[in-house]
């Protein structure tokens, strides 16, 4: 196993008494796909807003490549390699496609206020090197509509994509996905499939938030699943999918309807894409 | 949706810089030449030329009429155009809604007149010090404000106004509640001192319009339109949201400090009447009303706005009555302002461009 790039120990928020997480440790290696699954409010988003600093966590510690980034600043924590997308979509609406990718470049375009201003060579050298990254991260992620509308005209998947771009151009080490798939339809799915492999196979580790479990159970390579803010289970995905805690987590144990459920669960997740079994 | 694989690259290069290019100030225009007028219109102020064919009209106004009062009202015009494209950094390209611009404008008046009244400096030189003066005042307002939200910004700049006004009518250094008079101008250059004063003025104004034009459109305008329309995903993009805010406050008041000086030496004496709180509101005004973020918008906004009282003089009594009936109905019809800004990409390797 590759080397630890994120490693989470007893983190812990709380809101007015709700310990949303609840002393979760857990770890992240280069280069790997991580799934982090649950039950509706079992602090998944809550340990991203942690990770990410959005939330101060109140206690535990969040180490980074090496370096501690617990409660340090959003901006700080992003330009150290962590990027992340959002469960509900936060793009730029009234700026163009390839303005919403150029925002993950920001902290890499070399350019001042006199740069700007005057109209240096280095001004338009460094916009034309970051409209061309842009155009290589919105060909990478299938972006196909017209990169200089507004964003918001744009249908709802091609929004998810151009968000995946963003979140890309920062250059991570470490993506986080919140609920990548959600709202999108069956062939959506399978290329966003496509594109998480294809991320994977960049060396950036990859962090997902996901219900969809055929999904999890394709790309990932490990399972971490939370319930009540606590991590109940670690492991790939054929040993979670047959964990007794995990599925008593979701479904509740001695519960008729769940147990279809989880039957259901259990036979989506059947066809393991080849490239999981490769890795493992 | 597959068509050859360049279209895009196509798109990006042909679509002209619709929200862009314009540096200039003034609503003069060659006549269109296609029939459709919107069409016509679009394509016209989306020309990189709008902005040097403005510039030039206005640094040609004196040949075209050279009375007193042209000129006069032309400066007016032109130092206010400076303070909404000012406001625009802050409020339209960041979204910081600042209620008390006025601030900065009076600290710009108030260090060069003190300077050139009791210290005898010549008006050029007081200008490191204006530009230093406002950066230091947006620093003080802005340290504790800017972490705050629009709602909470908005009161606290608008008390800020307030305090820099009471504070020039208190102050002995200031000439308290009488001001400061007999300011100099920046030389006659062998001109009817007024129009060698509207000619600083005008080169002043241009320079800046292009300089707020461009901040715009490289990467800290971009961080400020980031900004605007979501901190946190800016955020969580590595962009420092408070540097980003700070940046735009500071180069707003730099705007306001030198727009200030310019009035000093245009009004030969300065008040604290003159810095109050409608100020501020008429410059957010124009700024609103041209389309915010936009600054050909923003000129024609603050042009509109400066000029339209003086267009109306005929109507006598009534005239502010029916420059107030224009603003609602124009706001009420076209509330995204005159020529709102517009998402768009500008061109590539526009190298040797005016603008």
């Amino acid at each position: 196993m590759s080397a630890v790039l994120l490693d989470v120990k007893d983190m812990a928020v709380s809101f007015g008494g709700v310990r949303a997480v609840d002393g979760l440790t857990f770890s992240v290696h280069e280069g790997e796909v991580l799934s982090v699954i649950g039950p509706n409010g079992a602090g998944k988003t809550s340990a991203f807003n942690c990770v990410t600093g959005f939330y101060k966590p109140t206690a535990g510690s969040v180490t980074f490549a090496g370096a501690d980034i617990t409660g340090k600043r959003p901006a700080v924590i992003a330009a150290s390699g962590i990027a992340r997308t959002f469960q509900n979509l936060r793009l730029f609406g009234d700026l163009t496609v390839l303005d919403n990718v150029r925002a993950g470049m920001h902290v890499r375009i070399r350019q001042n206020f006199l740069d700007a201003m005057l109209h240096t060579p280095r001004y338009w050298r460094s916009e034309d090197t970051a409209t061309d990254e842009a155009h290589k991260w919105l060909d990478f992620v299938g972006m196909e509509y017209d990169r200089t509308a507004q964003i918001r005209n744009l249908p709802y998947g091609e929004q998810r994509r151009v968000e995946i771009a963003r979140a890309l151009a920062r250059a991570p080490r470490m993506l986080l996905l919140d609920e990548p798939a959600a709202g999108l339809n069956h062939g959506e799915k399978a290329r966003l499939l496509d594109l998480l492999r294809r991320i994977a196979d960049l060396g950036i580790a990859v962090v997902l938030i996901e219900h969809d479990m055929g999904l999890v159970m394709k790309v990932s390579e490990r399972i971490v699943v939370l319930s009540y803010g606590k991590e109940i289970a670690d492991g790939t995905p054929t040993e979670i999918r047959t964990n007794p805690a995990v599925i008593e987590a979701y479904l509740g144990a001695e519960d008729e309807e769940a147990h279809a459920e989880a039957e259901r669960i259990a036979a989506e997740a059947k066809p393991a894409g080849p490239r999981t079994e490769t890795r493992q | 949706m597959n068509d050859d694989s360049s279209a895009y690259v196509r798109a990006v290069e042909e679509r002209a810089p619709a929200n862009v290019a314009l540096a200039g100030k003034g609503v003069g225009s060659p006549k269109p030449r296609r029939a459709g007028l919107p069409v016509a219109l679009s394509g016209l102020l989306s020309s990189k030329w709008l902005g040097l064919v403005v510039a030039v009209l206005a640094l040609a106004l004196p040949y075209l009429n050279s009375s007193t009062y042209i000129i006069q009202i032309g400066t007016d015009a032109l130092i206010f155009v400076m303070l909404a494209v000012g406001l625009n950094i802050v409020v339209g390209f960041c979204g910081l809604l600042d209620l008390g611009y006025a601030a900065f404008f009076a600290i710009g008046a108030y260090a060069s007149g003190v300077l050139s009244t009791k210290c005898g400096w010549p008006m050029i030189a007081t200008l490191p010090v204006v530009v230093a003066a406002s950066v230091a005042g947006g620093l003080i307002i802005g340290g504790p404000t800017l972490r705050l939200r629009s709602d909470y910004l908005a009161i606290v700049t608008l008390g800020f106004g307030e305090i820099i006004r009471i504070t020039a009518n208190n102050l002995d250094f200031t000439g308290g509640p009488n001001g400061l008079y007999g300011i100099p101008d920046f030389g006659d250059f062998g001109l009817r001192s007024d129009v060698a004063v509207y000619w600083v003025t005008a080169a002043v104004v241009c320079v800046a319009v292009l300089f707020s034009s461009r901040l715009g459109r490289g990467r800290i305008g971009r961080a400020w339109r980031f900004v605007r329309d979501d901190e946190d995903a800016a955020e969580a993009m590595g962009i420092h949201t408070y540097k980003v805010k700070f940046a735009a406050y500071i180069a707003g008041a730099v705007f306001g400090g030198v727009a200030g000086m310019l009035f000093a030496a245009h009004q030969t004496a300065i008040s604290p009447p003159s810095f109050n709180f409608l100020w501020s509101a008429l410059i957010l005004m124009a700024v609103v009303l041209g389309g915010m973020g936009s600054t050909p918008g923003v000129v024609i906004g603050a042009l509109a706005i400066s000029l339209l009282p003086e267009l109306l003089r005929g109507a006598q009594n009534w005239r502010y009555l029916i420059f107030g009936l224009l603003l609602i109905v124009i706001m009420v019809f076209r509330p995204q302002g005159l020529l709102p800004a517009r998402a768009g990409e500008p061109k590539r390797r526009r190298r040797g461009g005016v603008a």
